[in-house]
């Protein structure tokens, strides 16, 4: 399969203290949705935007399309799409004349009207942008990246902060970028969305890459299949028990009272961990069972949710 | 031997693409730079009202006015109805406004700057003057008096001399301030218009957006140039033709010199404003840089009063500001109608502030 982007030993180092990326290696196909996936400041955005050709990197080897941004910078830019983290478009300027303003940097632009059809702004295109909503904005900073008939699609964090209709909107026209034979790699810190639009995934942590792989591959690897979640009324009674002892327990994590057990069959688990209870008479406040999901591959990498807040 | 049809590997999501000619990046920046001024009301405010409000308020207050009638303080006496008698027949009588008092109330009055001067009569039946040398009405208006009452008494002045006012235009205030204003007007919108826009755009992101395209950057700046250049043409002739209307200013020099001094202002300036912005991340910040440059310029360039009036030995460094050098160049041109080859070390000026300030923008500038 060709490749897209290719990067190797990538470092960024700040003012000679901060090191935002620790050597990081990944290869991109062309035709995939590849995903960045991990906390704020685990370094995303430094090192999508290193192969963006924005940042410099302190050391390591990038490639985009087979070419490197020292010498063919130019022929690049022609050829990607990029939407930064909030760049804020002039206010004062319309939804269309935004668009006309982008495609004139190209050489060969997708004509505006079918940017504006694609992601539905033509209702909108004369409005000027300080008074759009902020998911329209977010579709007119991808449609800036799109007006470009690029082969790269470039999303740093695009949904962060929509509201999940605005955030579904977005996922779709990610989507058809793809089916167009296009290349995408977004950054984000929502699971679900690496999950449902991302063909592989790299899963980012202190500037270093910690698992990497399909979204079903790294649930697989990491964790079990499902999680059972359980709270009970007096929660230090559950503290002295080994849960993993349960049989197809395979990991257990407690948290605020909460205790979650990656298990491959619930029901084998579910009955011997309902009679365990009994036997303790433990009273049972809360259980469910659901799939695994990134976010308990995340867990179960770093100790940590991925979103802290 | 069969051949097999390889798959397109990996082709470009193609679709209907247009061919963007060299130059449309350059003309679309230029439009919506235009566009983007002129939905900003501050912005028109700035740039056209307010220099326009500047010279009509000045003009009017510096305008040249008939001489002032000087108010009089007679006081009550037995002579005093002939002195305003004499007074109100002598041919001056429509300079003064003279009245008669109380002695109290004269001298308060006198006192309080209401009065110019007070008449009283002394005991020989002479008249006494009480004037005050350190107030230049008071003075004149001392002799004027004399002169008045002596004249409407009947003395004959032994040589007949003629007197003939004049104040002709172009040697007026409102005609050394209308270059003047021109000239701050230029260098305001050259740090705002590039200085303060850059930073905005950069706190924004926009620039580093902009860069993330193919964008080239010289069209960049050449785009913003530009537009400095066609609001240029705007403001000079604003306030030229509100000058000539409103105040009747003569320009004696011919529109297309005056029009190249400008741009050559405004380019000058919008070189020092890009400086300026080269690597403030924040609005608050280039705020503070822009007001610290300009402030000695509105002060020494002479805008509003001559430079001439700061010590002798200030003079080269205060011609050598871009500001003065722009300002004088100006108005030679307006006033005195000068060719462009008899200012060429202030075009010189001029130019060298923009081209070292521009030179090392380039070097410095931040596009993110």
């Amino acid at each position: 399969m060709a490749v897209a982007i290719q990067c190797r030993g990538l470092r960024k180092t700040y003012e000679g203290k901060v090191e935002a990326v620790r050597g990081l290696d990944l290869t991109i196909n062309m035709g995939e949705c590849f995903g960045l996936l991990g906390p704020n400041g685990a370094g995303k955005t430094t090192t999508i935007e290193i192969l963006e050709g924005l940042l410099e990197p302190t050391s390591g080897q990038v490639e985009v399309l087979g070419k490197t941004w020292q010498s063919d910078e130019r022929e690049l830019r022609e050829r990607l799409g990029i939407s930064l983290q909030e760049t804020r478009l002039s206010e004062k300027l319309t939804v269309r004349e935004t668009l006309q303003l982008f495609s004139s940097f190209y050489r060969h632009p997708t004509p505006v009207e079918t940017v504006l059809d694609e992601l539905s702004l033509q209702e909108k295109k004369d409005a000027l942008v300080g008074k759009l909503s902020g998911g329209q904005k977010q579709r007119l900073a991808v449609a800036t990246a799109l007006v470009a008939n690029p082969r790269i699609l470039f999303l740093d964090e695009p949904t962060t902060g929509l509201d999940p209709q605005s955030r579904r909107q977005l996922w779709d026209i990610i989507r058809q970028f793809q089916k167009r034979n296009g290349t995408v790699l977004l950054t984000t810190h929502y699971m679900d969305e690496a999950e449902r639009l991302c063909d592989r995934i790299a899963i980012i942590d202190h500037g270093q890459i910690i698992a990497e792989g399909t979204p079903a591959e790294l649930i697989e690897r990491l964790t079990g299949h499902h999680v059972v979640e359980f709270a009970i009324a007096n929660s230090n009674g559950g503290d002295g028990y080994n849960w993993d002892k349960l049989p197809g327990v395979q990991a257990v994590c407690a948290d605020d009272g909460v205790f979650s057990l990656q298990v491959r069959e619930p029901h084998e688990t579910i009955p011997a961990l309902l009679a365990e209870l009994q036997r303790r008479r433990a009273q049972l406040v809360h259980l469910t069972t659901r799939q695994a999901s990134l976010e308990d591959v995340f867990v179960q990498l770093t100790g940590r949710h991925l979103r802290e807040d | 031997m069969a051949t097999v049809e390889q798959p397109p590997v990996a082709a470009e999501p193609q679709r209907a693409a247009i061919t963007n000619g060299r130059w449309i990046g350059y003309a679309r920046l230029l439009q919506m730079r235009m566009l983007e001024l002129w939905r900003e009301p501050e912005v028109i405010f700035w740039v056209f009202v307010f220099p326009l409000l500047l010279a009509l308020g000045l003009g009017i207050a510096f305008r040249s006015k008939p001489a002032d009638i000087t108010p009089l303080a007679i006081i009550d006496g037995p002579k005093a109805q002939e002195v305003l008698n004499l007074l109100q027949h002598s041919p001056d009588h429509a300079n003064f406004q003279p009245e008669i008092l109380s002695a109290a109330a004269a001298l308060d009055g006198f006192r309080l700057g209401k009065y110019a001067l007070v008449v009283s009569m002394d005991d020989s039946g002479g008249l006494q003057f009480r004037y005050d040398p350190a107030r230049p009405e008071s003075v004149l208006a001392r002799s004027q008096v004399d002169d008045a009452i002596e004249i409407a008494a009947g003395r004959k002045n032994p040589i007949g001399t003629q007197s003939k006012a004049s104040s002709e235009p172009g040697a007026r205030y409102i005609d050394f301030l209308i270059p003047g204003l021109l000239g701050m007007n230029l260098m305001n919108s050259g740090m705002w218009g590039i200085g303060f826009a850059l930073v905005e755009m950069r706190q924004r992101k926009l620039l580093k957006r902009f860069v993330a395209t193919p964008m080239r950057r010289s069209d960049f700046l050449l785009a913003l140039a530009s537009s400095r250049l066609v609001l240029m043409i705007i403001e000079v002739g604003l306030l030229l033709v509100f000058g000539v209307l409103v105040f009747h200013v003569r320009v004696e020099g011919n529109l297309l010199s005056i029009l190249l001094i400008g741009a050559l202002g405004a380019v000058s300036f919008g070189g020092v404003g890009l400086l300026t912005a080269s690597r403030a991340q924040k609005i608050e910040s280039v705020s503070g840089l822009i007001n610290v440059v300009m402030m000695p310029m509105w002060i020494f360039s002479g805008v509003f009063f001559s430079y001439e009036r700061f010590p002798k030995m200030l003079l080269p460094a205060i011609r050598a500001l871009p500001l003065t050098a722009l300002n004088d160049a100006m108005r030679a041109v307006i006033l005195q109608g000068a060719p462009l080859g008899a200012q060429l070390g202030r075009i010189a000026v001029l130019a060298i502030w923009g081209g070292v300030s521009f030179v090392l923008a380039l070097r410095w500038f931040r596009w993110s």
